[in-house]
């Protein structure tokens, strides 16, 4: 059978992205932002997922203002990166597995998560950078290492799913996944966040103290974390920061105790709180 | 209008489902921008290319006179907004400059020295607004 073995939370940042892209790493600004993700790099070569479920928001590049989708859920073959105005990033192709997406989209109504299916879909920087920051540098013509099922969230209109939602939902996707009877480890990505304001008079907002009570909270207490309100996440992470409902689905595919094998945040990446997690699933 | 919860929050606006509805036009117009031939065809003729998105007449001047705030403030989202801006040469954290009115070299050192602080960035009542 098909097993989450752990669950990763990052920043998903589009400058980070173009740090990467542009080969500036190693300049004084990033380096801080990429330290933080070396002991990453290594451990996901180590767990080698088969597939990657990675929950993200999609930036009014696959879906304006026409169509929004609370949950959609990619199930087509592979997904191009999106120009979304500068360019597409120059990454490969995300390839699906597109069985056990199937099964996940049929599992989900089916425990009464009413899911959008997507069998065509352009992806943008919310899943690509996640991608780049946990396997380093993968060339455009190179293949990225695991297979990835894309969960996109709306978090840009108002409201977001709530956290107890998105907490809920995360348990209906490990049922899912943990269905499926290949014998497969999967990795589940919560993106987003952390604290931050793109908008209006207070942007540039960052809540330092917040976020890492948010990341503690992810290891100790994810039912206390489920019930942050919406208007705490506005008020103190700052418009934007209502992101980390997100992390909350991957947080709810994951066993009650965890161990919390790498934490990084740092301050700034553009106008954003950049943090990072990595729990494993106890035996 | 009753009061929404968030209405309190100071220097923001939320972009719920009246937001969404009032700046639809405008929305669809900015995100347009994502494509190199949408981008173009507004660059020769901005007001042609307006004729196009049926918004009000001030959603169209905020456009025209990139008003970055006003573009919020009558529906506009940031996400679509910073296409608008990009068309321009701006990226996000520029863009940040203006609407904060702290110019793109003051809001750049603020978040080096770790962004604008929560404190006294709660309440509208701590800026002095109702």
């Amino acid at each position: 059978m098909a097993k989450i073995i752990a669950g990763v939370g990052c920043s998903h940042v589009p400058a980070i992205g173009v740090a990467m892209d542009t080969g500036i790493t190693n300049e004084e600004y990033w380096k801080p932002v990429f330290e933080g993700f070396k002991k990453s790099r290594e451990w996901m070569k180590k767990q080698n997922p088969d597939v990657i479920f990675l929950v993200y928001n999609d930036h009014c590049t696959a879906f304006d203002a026409r169509c929004i989708p609370t949950f959609a859920l990619g199930c087509g073959a592979e997904f191009q990166p999106a120009d979304e105005g500068w360019g597409p990033r120059p990454v490969p192709a995300v390839k699906n597995h597109q069985k056990m997406a199937s099964h996940i989209a049929q599992s989900l109504v089916l425990n009464e998560f009413d899911i959008t299916i997507m069998n065509e879909m352009e992806v943008d920087h919310g899943l690509t950078v996640p991608l780049s920051v946990m396997f380093g540098d993968i060339k455009q013509n190179d293949e990225w290492p695991s297979l990835v099922i894309p969960l996109c969230v709306n978090v840009v209109q108002y409201p977001a799913p709530t956290g107890n939602r998105c907490y809920n939902l995360g348990k209906a996707i490990r049922r899912a996944i943990e269905s499926y009877e290949e014998d497969l480890n999967v990795i589940i990505f919560g993106t987003g966040g952390m604290s931050h304001q793109l908008q209006y008079k207070r942007a540039g907002l960052i809540n330092s103290d917040w976020d890492k009570r948010f990341l503690d909270l992810m290891t100790e207490d994810p039912v206390g974390a489920s019930q942050i309100t919406h208007l705490e996440y506005l008020r103190e992470t700052g418009s934007e920061g209502i992101e980390m409902v997100m992390w909350l689905i991957m947080r709810g595919a994951l066993n009650e105790n965890v161990t919390e094998v790498h934490r990084h945040y740092h301050v700034p990446a553009s106008n954003t709180a950049v943090g990072h997690i990595i729990l494993e699933n106890n035996a | 209008m009753t009061e929404k919860e968030y209405d309190k929050i100071p220097g923001t606006i939320v972009f719920d489902a009246d937001k969404s509805r009032e700046g639809y036009h405008l929305n669809q117009f900015c995100i347009s921008l994502r494509l190199q031939e949408n981008r173009d065809a507004f660059n020769q003729n901005e007001e042609a290319y307006l004729d196009a998105y049926p918004m009000s007449k001030e959603q169209r001047e905020a456009v025209l006179t990139r008003e970055w705030n006003l573009l919020l403030e009558l529906g506009g989202n940031i996400y679509y907004t910073s296409k608008l801006a990009a068309n321009d040469g701006i990226n996000f954290q520029n863009l940040a400059g203006r609407m904060t009115g702290m110019g793109v070299d003051s809001y750049r050192e603020m978040m080096l020295k770790g962004g604008r602080s929560i404190e006294g960035n709660r309440d509208k009542s701590e800026w002095g607004e109702d």
